[in-house]
């Protein structure tokens, strides 16, 4: 290994080490996902602990996308839209089964899963999910965060 | 006034326009020709004695494949009415073919018609004469078809974006 890649690799860590603890996160909550999202970013389960405690209202301002509850087909143009007009790096977290799967939601207006719209790096399964999920969740964001190639 | 009395009110003022009522489980149902139901909704609503004030729900049934009502009309179209006044409900129902699904509007009676309506057209297809903007309220534009109608096929899907389904 030669000095040079040594030197990228140490800055990938540092900076994967930065980005894991400064996740502003767009909740997009379209459903009783939201009460659990809720929770859990409130004080008792506390998302300020991993770094992800400042929700930006704004996806431009954003960095996660968090995807909280049923997406329809009338709501899919909107919520990609939103996707796109987050700047890189971007993740998204699919919240509950419902944008994972569509869940129990077999019909003609839910979407049968947001990854048939946009890309998505953790799924948090439960109907709907309990706040240890949804951190457990956004631990495994982190670490994939972390190790992952950082573009900057 | 009690269930009864209302649907005995309805009789009588209407006369053959009521092609029957029933009581299930306490909850008094008027069935009443299509063309009278500007009329009956009025009195309805006009009547002092009814004073039914507040259309609670407006929607509708698909009754293909229903077994008993195979060869009848398909579609029925129910107004449940209720009266802050008196504290007294009835429900009221239109039978409609299939191939000429119209109904006249409530609209002018009460004005949340306006938005049921849309919602009892998207879903089913019975369509509301006169009504002001009847477009669809829940579904897209480009949706084609109405989900709510038994022979809509349960696995049909319309998406806006993504794969095609």
């Amino acid at each position: 290994m030669g000095v040079g890649s040594f030197f990228t690799s140490r800055l990938d860590e540092a900076i994967g080490w930065a980005r894991k603890y400064s996740i502003f996160q767009y909740p997009f909550v379209t459903a009783c996902c939201g009460m659990e999202y809720m929770a859990t970013a409130c004080s008792h389960y506390d998302v300020d602990r991993f770094g992800a405690g400042l929700p930006r209202f704004s996806p431009r301002q954003a960095d996660v996308l968090f995807v909280v509850g049923t997406i329809s087909h009338k709501m899919a143009p909107v919520l990609k839209r939103i996707y796109e007009q987050m700047t890189e790096p971007k993740w998204v977290v699919a919240f509950g089964v419902c944008t994972c799967t569509g869940g129990f939601y077999d019909n003609y207006a839910t979407v049968q899963g947001i990854d048939t719209i946009i890309p998505v790096d953790v799924y948090i399964p439960g109907c709907p999910p309990r706040p240890e999920s949804v951190i457990d969740g956004l631990m495994k964001l982190q670490d994939k965060i972390a190790v992952g190639a950082q573009r900057y | 006034m009690n269930g009864a009395a209302i649907l005995e009110r309805l009789r009588a003022r209407l006369g053959a326009s009521v092609v029957e009522t029933h009581d299930q489980h306490g909850d008094h149902t008027a069935v009443i020709e299509r063309t009278a139901l500007p009329a009956a909704l009025g009195l309805c609503r006009d009547d002092s004695d009814l004073g039914f004030d507040v259309l609670m729900d407006l929607t509708a049934v698909d009754y293909q494949k229903y077994p008993g009502r195979e060869d009848g009309p398909r579609f029925e179209v129910v107004y449940h009415l209720y009266s802050l006044r008196w504290n007294h409900r009835v429900r009221i129902k239109a039978r409609v073919d299939e191939d000429d699904a119209v109904v006249p509007t409530a609209v002018p009676l009460w004005p949340i018609a306006d938005w049921l309506e849309r919602e009892v057209w998207d879903m089913f297809g019975v369509r509301f004469e006169g009504h002001p903007d009847l477009r669809r309220l829940l579904m897209y534009e480009e949706f084609v078809g109405h989900p709510l109608r038994k022979d809509y096929p349960i696995n049909r899907r319309q998406p806006l974006i993504g794969p095609q389904i």
